[in-house]
């Protein structure tokens, strides 16, 4: 079996709308996949289906080789899932939370209480073994929540967005995790809507946006799409940002996009095609009176092959949190 | 099966861990049934709720010349109330001072005695003793009324008792033959009494002891917080899990889905049912209860209640998304039910087409079966009917749940 993986035309269909559209790609053995991509795009809903909590509604996928829709059982006891939600009991202890899982995983005692101290061990946990969960720190909880799913030494290990809501310490510490995590030899599968996460981590990457696939290569690969188009970028600041600046260059041939900085309104990221690209921009602000501070040549990243590809910046799209876990729900009607 | 019992058994054993976690949750395990036993059982006015109620009399017959009923009729009013401390007794001038009173809230009502109270009895003429009562106090004035109705009543007959009793001795025309000289002497006395009063009424129960309202509270309260438990708590254990995504851990784990189902439903049983001891314990220990059934037959009752609701807690599970949603659809069921299935008021009381709605509540028939065994010790044959019916529910739901679960699990 080459492929830890594979899905065919996976489609999930929330009455109207599309949260994943005919999606197909293969994750190998032992590779670390990453899914990157705004929120509400169909990662979760993705991963979701892969785990057998959501069926599809067309379409079908093969986990760890068995069959996602006939074979929900065998596929579960070769999966561990971290959940964007943390799957644990606030008012259990560490080791009860482990345990519980352990036996519904169908561990023997012995070898049970043997591997929950191992990875308890592994994340340096082992002295809050009896201390209920509702007093740990967030970063403590993701810890107790990563090493649950690893109980039962599954094949393949999903993470849905892993550090949301971490401080920088602890998302540090997952990341290194994960990595450890891959190079014993698990499958990983993981979601973020943090570029240099998946830069960093992954051996290739799914771009998703609105349900579909927009890309899946290597980060280096992905970065080559823009580079060897001949696409330059340029990150401007302007003295004084005025509309009729943004739309000028907007309305100028060879430049692809327009985006403004979130930090700062007279920052903005300029991407532009062919080789005098930079007199074009250069032009096109002088023609508008404008007055450029700095002017920076950037090497491509991720964030500008998802612009390229949809056009949008990641941040831009992001959605409020609670459509993007239940869009089955059609929105209330105010009266 | 083995597998589906242990993983049934760890679920369940999860969450009654949690819950023990919860000081707060197991203080109104017992708080909760407390209450509600406390006021239900105020709410409904007994004997014990008129204890030193202040009452006025008002003498009009103060000043007349023959006052040896009056000064009779009032001593044995102040001596029953020295036995029942049922009031306090104060004097007023007129009936109007009374009424002032009364108006004021100084005293709950006043017994008026008549100008030529005693001299009418001396010479068989009939007068009337009157009782002011506050009208703004309904349950309480007709509590008094019939109270003091009553020791009035009684006062009046032996009045006629002991001039029956004198007629007795006196009239030898009334009565032929021999007659005895002493007519205070008991068997006269008897007679004059046997004239006054010809008959007694005795109401005897079929078990023993006397009845109060916690006695027929107390079983119906049991069955419903036993069955709510699974009813109420299942959806809402389920769906709080759901929001928390605690649940998908268990999903996605290789157990089958109905283990989730089946130990929290064993989990809210448990606690359901440790509750129903509580309300018993409760009942017997505070509340005076006397059981007169088997206690065996009514745990029995209580887990053929748990099962006869689980269907229908698995159905709302199925339909409730999320948690807010389950609360407000319990809240829409819980509410008739509580009130039309006859725990709280007897279902006999009610207008007719509330009667109807009680007939097709399965609580009404866990509830009456309840009641039946606790205060009437009835056996498993006496309850056949209500058994049957509550089998025959929970069988139909749980056919209807079990599809509508695995629907609603795969969404």
């Amino acid at each position: 079996m080459e492929n830890a993986i594979e899905t065919f035309s996976l489609t999930k269909k929330f009455k109207e709308l599309k949260a994943v559209d005919e999606i197909s790609l293969s994750v190998k053995k032992g590779e670390l996949f990453g899914f990157l991509g705004p929120n509400g795009a169909g990662k979760s809903t993705t991963i979701r289906m892969l785990c057998t909590l959501l069926t599809p509604t067309s379409g079908s996928a093969k986990v760890a080789g068995f069959d996602i829709v006939r074979e929900p059982e065998k596929v579960r006891e070769h999966i561990g899932l971290v959940s964007e939600k943390m799957i644990m009991y606030d008012r259990l202890t560490a080791y009860e939370n482990l345990r519980l899982f352990g036996k519904l995983y169908g561990l023997e005692p012995s070898r049970l209480n043997d591997k929950i101290d191992e990875l308890l061990a592994l994340v340096n946990m082992e002295k809050w073994r009896d201390t209920q969960i509702g007093k740990f720190s967030t970063g403590m909880k993701q810890r107790i929540n990563v090493i649950r799913a690893l109980l039962h030494e599954p094949d393949i290990v999903f993470l849905d967005e892993p550090t949301l809501g971490l401080d920088p310490h602890a998302t540090k510490e997952v990341r290194e995790f994960v990595q450890k995590l891959n190079t014993r030899g698990t499958t990983v599968v993981i979601t973020t809507h943090i570029m240099y996460e998946a830069d960093m981590l992954c051996h290739r990457i799914g771009i998703i946006d609105k349900g579909k696939i927009v890309a899946l290569d290597t980060s280096k690969n992905l970065k080559k799409m823009i580079s060897g188009e001949d696409v330059s970028i340029f990150e401007i600041e302007l003295k004084d940002r005025k509309e009729e600046i943004i739309n000028e260059l907007k309305s100028t041939k060879g430049i692809s996009s327009v985006i403004t900085s979130l930090e700062n309104p007279n920052v903005i990221k300029v991407h532009a095609n062919g080789e005098n690209s930079f007199d074009i921009i250069i032009d096109a602000i002088r023609k508008q009176k404008g007055k450029i501070v700095t002017m920076k040549d950037l090497e491509p990243t991720l964030e500008d092959v998802f612009i390229k590809l949809t056009g949008r910046e990641l941040r831009d799209s992001v959605s409020d949190k609670v459509k993007a876990h239940r869009p089955h729900q059609a929105p209330k009607r105010i009266r | 099966m083995k597998r589906l019992l242990r993983e049934t058994a760890w679920i369940a054993h999860k969450d009654l861990l949690e819950f023990s976690r919860n000081r707060f949750a197991v203080v109104m395990l017992i708080v909760v049934p407390m209450f509600m036993m406390l006021m239900t059982g105020f709410i409904f006015p007994s004997e014990n709720t008129l204890k030193d109620t202040p009452v006025a009399i008002v003498d009009y017959d103060k000043y007349s010349e023959d006052r040896n009923y009056t000064v009779m009729f009032l001593d044995t009013l102040y001596s029953t109330n020295n036995r029942t401390n049922l009031f306090v007794f104060s004097n007023a001038e007129t009936e109007n001072d009374a009424k002032k009173c009364i108006t004021r809230g100084d005293i709950s009502g006043a017994i008026i005695v008549p100008e030529g109270f005693s001299s009418a009895i001396s010479n068989n003429i009939q007068t009337n003793i009157t009782i002011l009562t506050d009208q703004s106090n309904p349950q309480v004035s007709l509590m008094l009324s019939s109270i003091v109705s009553n020791i009035l009543e009684s006062i009046g007959e032996k009045i006629s008792t002991m001039k029956v009793a004198k007629m007795l001795a006196n009239g030898t025309e009334q009565q032929n033959g021999t007659y005895n000289t002493n007519y205070n002497t008991n068997s006269t006395l008897g007679k004059a009494y046997a004239i006054v009063k010809p008959y007694t009424v005795k109401t005897k129960s079929t078990v023993e002891g006397t009845t109060n309202y916690y006695q027929f509270m107390a079983p119906g309260l049991i069955t419903m917080v036993v069955m709510m438990s699974v009813m109420m708590g299942l959806p809402r254990a389920i769906s709080h899990e759901k929001e928390i995504g605690t649940l998908d851990g268990m999903m996605v784990a290789p157990i089958r889905r109905i283990s989730i189902i089946l130990g929290k439903t064993l989990a809210q049983s448990a606690r359901g049912m440790l509750q129903g001891t509580i309300i018993l314990l409760l009942a017997v220990f505070i509340f005076g209860i006397t059981i007169h059934g088997s206690i065996a037959l009514a745990y029995l009752l209580m887990l053929l209640g748990v099962f006869s609701f689980i269907g229908l807690g698995i159905v709302l599970t199925s339909f409730a998304s999320d948690e807010e949603t389950a609360m407000m659809v319990m809240t829409a069921i819980q509410f008739p039910m509580m009130f039309l299935s006859g725990v709280f008021y007897p279902i006999q009381q009610m207008p007719w087409f509330m009667q109807i709605i009680a007939k097709f509540l399965p609580l009404t028939y866990a509830v009456d079966a309840m009641r039946k065994v606790l205060v009437l010790g009835a056996t498993l044959e006496d309850i056949f009917l209500d058994v049957s019916v509550l089998l025959g529910f929970g069988l139909v739901m749980i056919a209807i749940a079990v599809p509508a679960f695995k629907y609603a699990m795969a969404r």
